[in-house]
């Protein structure tokens, strides 16, 4: 008896201290979520991951506002975000890569449309709206991509024995681009380089390049036809444009194409940064990864992406953002508040602007950014030139694609036709065929 | 001292138990009701029945990593207790540097998987380049390569394991035998397997459940290239959850039956092996 009644109060003991420990912690975050408004920013770019931490110190400094920013790492930013977002310290500011993003985390978005984010917005083209008309997600990032070359390396060609050109700006079709690479290629021992285009590497790091950023065209072109935004079939009208320059990318390259899967993104910007290769399909924010090396800044040009198609003298480069701010709906009021504070302060600051347009390299698309915002980026520069000259810019259409499912299945048959596995038709089912499953199966209840 | 264990056992059990209730039972019963749900994160689940499990089958992946990663699970438990056990058998036999060859055998299992993934994949492209291949070249490249993987991953942990066993065996009965004349086959055979079947138990088991939850060297490896072909059961729930949107719960739903499969699978072995353990 006298063993029970100890039992009993020992039990009862523990369960008090239980109950004290959860009780104490609760009241303690209760008490700092209450009193304190916190602003966390899940951020997508990894390149700018350190920019923007040290733009929130500078904020906090300033202001008291606690500002956490983490980077989810390359390629796991929805799978960082899921987890993020259900805990009670969710991100208050997150980003959608665009309407298709924003179509799994629409119920998440707060209205952006009293906020000064929206109202300095240049155009509504850069604001992602839901059904009823509120503003779910708006661009902060405009970039554009495009053939990078090395304009030294060019010159060089040019002045050999039989170069199809006499100079660069002759490049502005697909059969002319032809022409120049294959001679290029063949002409590489005495060029002193390794191949015409860098590496079309297939492994995770640099397989968006043309599962996504490459398929943007023929997807673009057919849209154009179609007179679409979007599209819940895709005919594949110009799926052979698509395979012309795959076979010219893979082909032409510093290795050779059964060895794609293996070479990263980096094998690929350090071959360009090395002067081992003229071309490079990428865009503005590798600018980064290319200068300092081999190729001096004056050398580094980019051409649109030919591929082949009527009239595309005219054909400007791929610009667009596949970067959105949404803010947390389900986020405290008070941290709400402060996220709007905080992004205003970014967009409208001296501190915000410079770090943005100069630190990070972004062109924005807010009216506060006026010229002497510009960033130090001969890419930027060469995109607006295309745009001065009245070249047509290639929208991305790439944010319509149906799923990540989709972009792997295009990727892997990319892969499987370059190293002679498979024949070209497993990337047109993969293109037409996977686009009308992968929209039914994003799309179903 | 007996009677007042068994009176406070309760008392003991707590910690472990509350542990095990917030760390195991309520996580393992919330991923069961996810998997009839349908939901973005895990806050937002909207029950919506059987669904999930019948669009598993809408595409035949799952069947096919089901049947890849069947195949690869055979061939690993073979190999890998086939060579950890032989290995174990050499160095239990007084050889000089026996210590230092446990040791070097034992090292690869500290490296992390993922790492080790990536390493292999550099060894063997590194080999296949001299054939103008790579490892995705075809999804028995990256079947074999795995296996060469996770057998040397997984070969010095098991020789633990089986030198362990065989050290256990008392020399008295091996005396008896080689005095009643056995070969030493014989005393292989009807002697020093019958005696470490324990050993056989847990080494079968751990790496049959090891190769079928193969994650992380899958991944760094091949990534399921060419076309998904060698991707494996635990890769493809994890695609399936993050490739598409509105797919959380069907990858959900894959995971209770990878979980029912495994758990089955582990109990059959568990209960055919043990039947043939034998006192000494």
């Amino acid at each position: 008896m006298q063993k029970t009644k100890r039992i009993i109060s020992v039990c009862l003991v523990l369960c008090m201290v239980c109950l004290m420990c959860v009780g104490c912690s609760s009241d303690d975050s209760n008490a700092s979520g209450a009193s304190v408004a916190k602003v966390y920013y899940l951020n997508f770019k990894p390149e700018q991951a350190q920019d923007w931490e040290k733009l929130a110190s500078v904020y906090t400094d300033e202001t008291g506002v606690e500002v956490t920013v983490v980077t989810a790492a390359s390629d796991t930013y929805e799978s960082t975000l899921k987890s993020e977002i259900a805990k009670t310290d969710a991100p208050t500011l997150f980003q959608v890569n665009g309407p298709v993003g924003l179509q799994t985390w629409k119920d998440y978005c707060y209205d952006l449309s009293k906020t000064s984010l929206y109202t300095k917005l240049k155009s509504d083209d850069f604001a992602l709206k839901g059904e009823n008309d509120e503003v779910l997600a708006i661009a902060y990032v405009i970039e554009t991509y495009g053939i990078i070359y090395n304009k030294k390396l060019l010159e060089d060609y040019i002045n050999t024995e039989g170069a199809v050109i006499k100079s660069a700006n002759e490049i502005n079709n697909f059969d002319t681009l032809k022409a120049v690479a294959e001679d290029i290629q063949s002409k590489k021992e005495e060029l002193g380089i390794e191949g015409a285009f860098t590496s079309a590497g297939m492994d995770s790091s640099s397989d968006w390049r043309f599962k996504t950023h490459l398929a943007n065209l023929p997807v673009y072109y057919e849209y154009l036809d179609e007179k679409v935004e979007k599209s819940e079939a895709i005919k594949g009208t110009y799926l052979e444009n698509y395979k012309n320059i795959w076979d010219l990318y893979i082909n032409n390259s510093t290795v050779e194409p059964s060895m794609l899967s293996s070479k990263t993104g980096d094998d690929a910007s350090s071959e360009f940064a090395l002067g081992e290769a003229v071309f490079y399909q990428n865009g503005t924010w590798a600018y980064n990864d290319i200068t300092g090396y081999e190729v001096a800044d004056e050398d580094i040009g980019i051409l649109p992406i030919y591929i082949g198609v009527e009239n595309e003298e005219q054909q400007g480069l791929c610009t667009g953002s596949e970067n959105y701010w949404c803010i947390n709906k389900n986020a405290s009021k008070e941290d709400i508040e402060a996220t709007i504070k905080f992004l205003d302060w970014v967009i409208t600051s001296e501190e915000g602007k410079k770090a943005l347009s100069q630190d990070m390299g972004f062109v924005t698309p807010f009216s506060t950014f006026t010229d002497e915002y510009v960033a130090d980026n001969p890419l930027l520069k060469a995109a607006n030139e295309y745009i001065a000259q009245g070249k047509k810019p290639v929208a991305w259409t790439f944010t319509t694609m149906p799923s990540e499912q989709w972009k792997d299945g295009v990727g892997s048959a990319l892969l499987e036709y370059a190293q002679g596995t498979k024949e070209w038709s497993a990337v047109e089912d993969a293109f037409i065929g996977g686009w009308a499953t992968e929209y039914k199966a994003a799309n179903s209840e | 001292m007996n009677r007042s264990v068994r009176k406070y056992f309760s008392i003991f059990l707590l910690p472990t138990f509350l542990a095990f209730i917030l760390g195991f039972v309520i996580p393992f019963i919330t991923g069961l009701y996810l998997s009839f749900c349908k939901f973005t994160t895990v806050r937002d689940a909207k029950f919506i029945g059987l669904s999930n499990y019948i669009k598993m089958f809408s595409d035949n992946t799952f069947l096919h990593s089901l049947w890849y990663t069947s195949l690869f699970t055979v061939f690993a438990v073979v190999t890998i207790n086939v060579i950890a056990f032989s290995i174990a058998l050499l160095l239990t036999r007084n050889i000089k540097g026996t210590n230092i060859f446990r040791t070097v055998f034992f090292m690869p299992n500290l490296i992390g998987g993922i790492v080790l993934g990536y390493i292999w994949q550099l060894i063997f492209n590194g080999i296949l380049l001299y054939f103008d291949k790579t490892l995705t070249f075809s999804a028995s490249y990256g079947f074999f390569g795995l296996l060469i993987l996770l057998n040397w991953q997984q070969i010095g942990y098991m020789m633990i394991i089986y030198i362990a066993g065989i050290s256990n065996i008392p020399p008295d009965v091996i005396e008896a035998a080689k005095i009643d004349g056995a070969t030493n086959f014989q005393i292989l055979k009807k002697v020093t397997i019958p005696m470490v079947m324990p050993s056989v138990t847990i080494s079968v088991f751990l790496t049959l459940t090891n190769s079928f939850k193969l994650f992380d060297q899958n991944l760094a490896l091949t990534a399921g290239e060419p076309s998904g072909k060698s991707e494996m059961l635990a890769l493809n729930i994890y695609n399936t959850f993050y490739g598409r949107a509105g797919f959380e719960g069907v990858g959900q739903a894959k995971a209770v039956i990878f979980f029912i499969i495994v758990a089955l699978v582990a109990l059959l072995q568990l209960y055919f092996t043990r039947r043939k353990e034998v006192q000494a």
